[in-house]
């Protein structure tokens, strides 16, 4: 991919070259500005953020703010810091990922390769289901959550954001799909493959770079999601909603080098999965399977 | 009974029949080319086969046992797709020894089927690669190989050489040839390509907007087809086809037509029978290579007649040489030795095997059979 964006590239004379690159420096810089900001006002006491220059370094460097945003900071009620709702969150997080991934494949693969009487009207629904705002399935979901026993629950919350990922996800595996030869399902049949087998063996394997898409998709939404998360948590609250128990707190001295740290920890995990699978985003491992 | 039977068979997409009752036996070792223009339906009957497509109405038998709605891994068949369908994320080895596995064969046996088949297409040293990192000459041995392992009943060619460049195309033509010869294997090869039809089959059916038009051997879809579009559609360059009159000279039918300035000329039919058709309008049928220079002319003919005619065109094109002339009005070409003597704008006397000249009803447009 790389390589091939450098082959079309236009070339340039060094002039050019050098504005080009001062831009994107110039506009990195801007981009980065917030981080450094946060990272470095979260290695600071506090005095001396109140006293003085919030984009100075340290005079003195110290990892406190960060041991007291993780485990002794004032959630709410008590002093628990965020670790519980972090766990909280990477124990709704990495299911609902990964369940509404394998569904939207599923999906992708039955409307695309087992096409039955009416399916693009099934598909044009889920596609609906992208465009529903949040606010709408509240009251609706807090009663049947309630039903189900799941108010206020981790389950609870991990059906929720499946049920709201199955649209995105079955948009993206469907349209990958699409492109996918069907003569090598034909084939798989033929070989005597059946409906699991063709989707495990022949389907998956070249799935990778759409499932990257849709976990890093899902990943994120869900984990910086706060209105279900506040609404359906109860006493199993992300991370979002805890962060924002430890900003908003409206007693006491704000401490600001806790509440950099708090951020920096909260967003780490979606930053985590784009460095890591980001790098998986590109790979065609489509090539030359059928004729090339 | 054959060996595959395709009895009455008729398909439809709700109202639109693609389909119209198609009955073609084909017998054991036989390679049977269904050819036709696309959109005629060779690719869905071949489909139909391979249990990929319903039937609508008849019935496909395979050794004597009925497969309507019988799961196409369950006929006992393979098939080597157009695009060779190889599963991308397998290798060689996997790939051919996919449908073995599925099928429950033990790992000694499937290895053992692998290394025969391997040999026999010599492709042994491919067998750790992923389909990506071969040619289209080597991905189509490996998509023939998949089907072989299998030992299938009847193999199913769908358009397998079209992804191929010219020059490939002939050695693998050559190479399927040659694998059915030496394996015996009962084939159906469907192509759009009149030249693999001719060279490849014992059988050729030739079909025309869901209807097959005829069904013979490569000879005798050649030298006598059945209608006007089977004459046009095999052969290349194409038959000629003139209009002309019948008319009574010395007790023989002659075929009256005018050269390319307008002058009546008469040629004499090979066929007395023709006789019954004086005074009538029928569309003569002449293929390129019956019209020569009178040196190149089939010796062992015994009906060569001489045309008079002004020739328009001349295209040299290695091997032979085509002369393009107005026969009633119509284009006409010659096909002559590469290095007969003729210009554009001359007159030269070709000589006309009418042996091999065909005649059509004008209305019906089926060959006159009388």
């Amino acid at each position: 991919m790389s390589v091939a964006t450098q082959d079309t590239a236009v070339s340039t004379g060094r002039f050019t070259r050098a504005l080009i690159y001062l831009t994107l420096l110039l506009f990195a810089v801007f981009y980065l500005l917030p981080l450094y900001v946060m990272g470095v006002n979260s290695l600071k006491p506090l005095a001396e953020i109140t006293g003085g220059n919030m984009m100075a370094l340290p005079s003195e460097w110290t990892l406190d703010p960060w041991r007291s945003a993780w485990s002794t900071a004032q959630i709410g009620v008590e002093p628990t810091g965020l670790k519980p709702y972090f766990i909280n969150s990477i124990l709704m997080v990495v299911p609902a990922v990964a369940i509404s991934t394998i569904i939207g494949a599923l999906n992708g693969y039955v409307l695309t390769k087992w096409r039955f009487r009416g399916d693009t009207w099934v598909f044009g629904l889920m596609l609906f289901s992208c465009f529903i705002p949040f606010q709408i399935v509240l009251i609706p979901m807090a009663v049947v959550l309630g039903k189900l026993g799941l108010a206020g629950t981790v389950p609870g919350l991990i059906l929720v954001h499946v049920v709201y990922g199955i649209g995105f996800t079955t948009l993206y595996f469907r349209n990958y799909y699409a492109s996918f030869p069907t003569e090598l399902v034909r084939a798989a049949m033929i070989d005597g493959a059946g409906f699991f087998r063709i989707f495990w063996r022949i389907l998956l394997p070249v799935s990778g770079p759409i499932a990257v898409v849709s976990v890093i998709w899902q990943f994120t939404n869900i984990w910086n999601d706060f209105l279900f998360g506040v609404s359906f948590g109860g006493t199993s609250q992300p991370m979002t909603v805890a962060l924002n128990n430890l900003v908003q707190s409206s007693t006491g001295v704000k401490e600001y080098n806790v509440h950099f740290a708090g951020a920096i920890l909260a967003a780490l995990p979606t930053l985590f999965v784009y460095i890591v699978a980001g790098r998986y985003f590109v790979r065609g491992l489509m090539a030359g399977s059928v004729k090339g | 009974m054959g060996f595959l039977d395709i009895r009455n068979v008729t398909k439809s997409y709700g109202p639109v029949q693609v389909l119209h009752r198609i009955d073609i036996a084909v017998e054991e070792g036989e390679f049977l080319v269904l050819v036709g223009p696309s959109g005629c339906g060779k690719s869905t009957l071949l489909n139909m086969i391979a249990g990929l497509e319903g039937i609508t109405g008849g019935e496909i038998a395979i050794k004597g046992r009925v497969v309507n709605g019988v799961h196409p891994s369950k006929r006992n068949i393979a098939m080597v797709f157009q695009s060779y369908a190889l599963y991308p994320n397998m290798t060689v080895g996997q790939n051919m020894t996919f449908g073995l596995e599925m099928h429950g064969v033990p790992k000694p046996e499937r290895d053992r089927a692998l290394a025969d088949v391997a040999k026999l297409l010599q492709i042994e040293t491919l067998l750790d690669r992923k389909p990506g990192q071969l040619s289209g000459g080597q991905r189509q041995r490996v998509a023939m190989g998949r089907a072989l392992v299998r030992n299938p009943d009847v193999f199913l060619f769908d358009e397998p050489l079209s992804n191929l460049d010219a020059k490939l195309r002939v050695d693998m033509r050559t190479e399927i040839k040659k694998l059915h010869q030496k394996l015996r294997t009962t084939i159906v090869y469907v192509t759009h390509d009149q030249i693999e039809a001719l060279t490849l089959s014992t059988r050729i059916a030739v079909m025309n907007k869901g209807h097959v038009q005829q069904l013979g051997t490569p000879k005798e879809i050649y030298d006598t087809p059945a209608n006007l579009f089977v004459a046009t559609f095999m052969g290349s360059p194409a038959m000629n086809i003139v209009p002309a009159t019948v008319v009574m000279e010395n007790g023989h039918p002659h075929a009256a037509i005018t050269d390319a300035d307008g002058t009546p000329r008469t040629l004499r039919f090979s066929q007395p029978n023709l006789a019954q058709w004086q005074g009538k309008p029928i569309l003569l049928g002449i293929r390129p290579e019956a019209i020569t220079d009178p040196e190149g002319a089939d010796r062992k003919s015994g009906n060569i007649q001489p045309l008079t005619n002004r020739v328009a065109v001349i295209e040299p094109a290695g091997a032979d040489t085509f002369a393009t002339m107005a026969v009633s009005g119509r284009d006409a070409i010659a096909r002559m030795r590469a290095d007969a003597s003729v210009a554009p704008g001359q007159t030269f006397e070709f000589a006309v095997n009418m042996e091999k000249a065909v005649a059509f009803d004008p209305t019906t447009e089926e060959r006159i059979t009388t």
